[in-house]
């Protein structure tokens, strides 16, 4: 998962060590302690299923999944500073689409995540290009309408989507002719196009691109003054973090070979901002942490907790957003930040 | 010279109130042109109309030729037009060579790469810029800890990488020691002359430092616009700030280097000049 273990650049200390990150914001090498993490994270990630039973193997699948699903919202959330409560819409729209491909096409690899971006991308353009005019608020209940309208349309297409049971017997993925079956394969399936999702998500949050969001987020104004169109760049990084989002919404038809309106519905997006916010918003992979968490708490504990996953997961929020000021995040750049620029970093999200 | 920028019968209303009223104005490529005005005069919504941050209730503004009456202030932007804030905005958790390369990076093109990827030509364009306001030692610093002078030499630097041809400055030396607008001042001066530049401003020293035109609102009309000694000279304008019994105290011994607020504190004092009044 190396995506997420770098944080971003608008975090500069003071006085930077030398060789860090120059004035255009582009990459330098500092503390390499996070690359490590991240290399070493692949590792064992990669070496799960070698080790681990079926069961937790699976759940860490969906823990990926539903990470980047919670990253991908974090680019809006935290970079863009649009905070969505609608993005389990594209999430869904790229299960169904990918679960579709699969069923009435073809379940070769990677042509169901390809069309389960492409169509999510175009679901984002189409609803993005009303959502990103607005602001707070109405950003806020805008995307939660679009998301409920995705959901419905979901249930009552039955044709199509199978309606309220949802879309079964999708078929397993098929590499190179031969379905993926075995647990393990599905979930380095998984994990090799998660990565992949990260990947885009980092890049484009340290891109040129990803500083004018940052520029955006923080005042928008400015940002018109210094000639950006603050629309046409809050569109494009929400088709991103779409597209992004149905990659995992493939990925979780592949996975869980059935599709329901619950997978799109505003839980999912309310689990997902939850995510990100817990986790902290803006570093990326403080989310995929936040995500990771409230998989295991819904998931895993949730059958022990007689059903009572989800109060656990409200008090997780509730500790978080008084302790953890930046959320799970703030806690390692605490301890491996100096400086009075620290404290004033983004508060938002 | 020809008129970089043109305003035609400009005005601007909230409700009853006439912000701006039937206001004329050309300046010229290459000047340095200062509008000034006693509080309330109108400086800043006008200075707002011609950013485009604000649309005109009437009239028409020209910029290169172009009528710009309608184009928001990104495109006003684009076509040239930079400005700088009263209230510094600046991205204060960057450094200051993040914030110039940030306009940088638009200018020059970049602006829209996905892949984090080095940018030489903006990194090499944000290091002359910040070389040019004297801030090169600083470029790795962020913006919050800057002195408030620095920070306003910075927004120049900032304004200076959107490449413009005219630069807008709305009161740069506000809440700067002498010292300060006495640097700002040489660097206004020492800007090429390819680049127009329109500046709002309370402390007369500065303006009559380096305004080559003046023009003097008051009550949302032009009250006069002429050379530095015409302008000192005028009896209406003297009126217009002080009143017809303190004539004559304006304007003593300004000409000299900046020195510090002189008659200026008089102006300065009262609740920050009209921004927007409605």
């Amino acid at each position: 998962m190396s995506a997420e273990a770098e944080t971003p650049t608008v975090d500069e200390p003071i006085v930077p060590s030398p060789g860090s990150t120059g004035p255009s914001g582009s990459p330098g090498r500092r503390l390499p302690l996070g690359r490590l993490i991240a290399a070493l994270l692949l590792v064992v990630l990669a070496a799960v299923p070698l080790f681990v039973a079926q069961f937790p193997t699976s759940m860490l699948a969906r823990m990926l999944i539903f990470a980047l699903l919670a990253v991908s919202l974090d680019l809006l959330v935290g970079i863009t500073g649009l905070p969505s409560l609608g993005h389990a819409a594209y999430f869904g729209v790229g299960a169904y689409t990918a679960g579709l491909v699969a069923k009435h096409w073809t379940a070769a690899a990677p042509i169901p995540l390809v069309a389960a971006v492409v169509v999510a991308a175009f679901a984002a353009a189409a609803t993005g290009w009303l959502a990103v005019r607005s602001h707070g608020v109405f950003f806020l209940m805008l995307t939660l309408a679009i998301g409920e309208l995705i959901q419905q349309l979901s249930e009552s297409w039955s044709d199509v989507t199978g309606g309220d049971n949802g879309l079964y017997g999708i078929p397993a993925v098929e590499v190179a002719g031969e379905p993926l079956v075995l647990v393990g394969y599905v979930y380095w399936y998984v994990l090799i196009f998660a990565v992949l999702g990260f990947a885009v998500i980092w890049a484009v949050s340290r891109s040129p691109f990803g500083a004018a969001l940052r520029g955006i987020r923080d005042n928008e104004a400015r940002m018109r003054s210094l000639g950006y169109s603050p629309f046409r760049y809050k569109l494009a990084g929400f088709v991103i973090a779409g597209a992004v989002a149905g990659l995992a919404g493939g990925l979780l038809a592949v996975q869980q070979q059935l599709v329901t309106p619950a997978d799109l519905g505003f839980t999912t997006s309310a689990l997902a901002l939850l995510a990100v916010a817990v986790g902290g918003a803006g570093s990326l992979w403080g989310p995929a942490i936040g995500a990771a968490l409230v998989v295991l708490i819904r998931d895993v504990y949730g059958p022990d907790l007689d059903g009572h996953g989800t109060l656990v997961l409200g008090i997780v929020f509730i500790v978080a957003v008084y302790s953890l000021r930046h959320g799970i995040a703030g806690l390692s750049t605490t301890q491996f930040r100096r400086g009075p620029g620290r404290q004033t970093e983004k508060a938002d999200g | 010279m020809s008129a970089l920028l043109e305003l035609r019968r400009v005005g601007r209303s909230f409700g009853a109130l006439k912000a701006v009223d039937g206001v004329d104005l050309d300046v010229s490529s290459g000047v340095r042109h200062a509008l000034i005005g006693p509080n309330g005069a109108g400086k800043s919504t006008l200075f707002r109309l011609i950013s485009g941050e604000m649309p005109v209730t009437t009239g028409t503004v020209t910029l290169t030729g172009n009528d710009v009456t309608k184009m928001s202030q990104v495109r006003r932007a684009r076509r040239g037009l930079a400005q700088t804030m009263q209230h510094s905005s600046l991205f204060l958790t960057q450094t200051a060579g993040q914030n110039v390369a940030l306009a940088a990076q638009r200018h020059r093109g970049t602006a829209t790469w996905l892949l984090p990827r080095r940018q030489p030509n903006v990194d090499a364009r944000v290091g002359e810029l910040l070389d040019s306001v004297g801030l090169s030692e600083r470029a790795d610093v962020v913006v919050s800890a800057l002195s408030h002078g620095e920070r306003r030499q910075l927004e120049i630097a900032v304004a200076l990488a959107c490449e413009p041809s005219l630069l807008l400055m709305d009161e740069p030396a506000a809440g700067m020691s002498p010292a300060e607008s006495g640097r700002l001042t040489e660097l206004v001066l020492a800007l090429p002359r390819e680049i127009t530049v329109v500046i709002v401003e309370h402390d007369l020293d500065v303006v009559f430092a380096l305004a080559e035109r003046v023009t003097v609102l008051h009550l949302g009309q032009v009250l006069l616009t002429g050379t530095p000694d015409e302008v000192r000279g005028s009896a209406a304008v003297q009126e217009a700030y002080l009143g017809s019994s303190n004539r004559g105290e304006l304007f003593e011994s300004t000409s000299a280097p900046p020195q510090g607020p002189l008659v200026p504190n008089l102006l300065a004092q009262g609740p920050l000049e009209s921004t927007g009044g409605g």
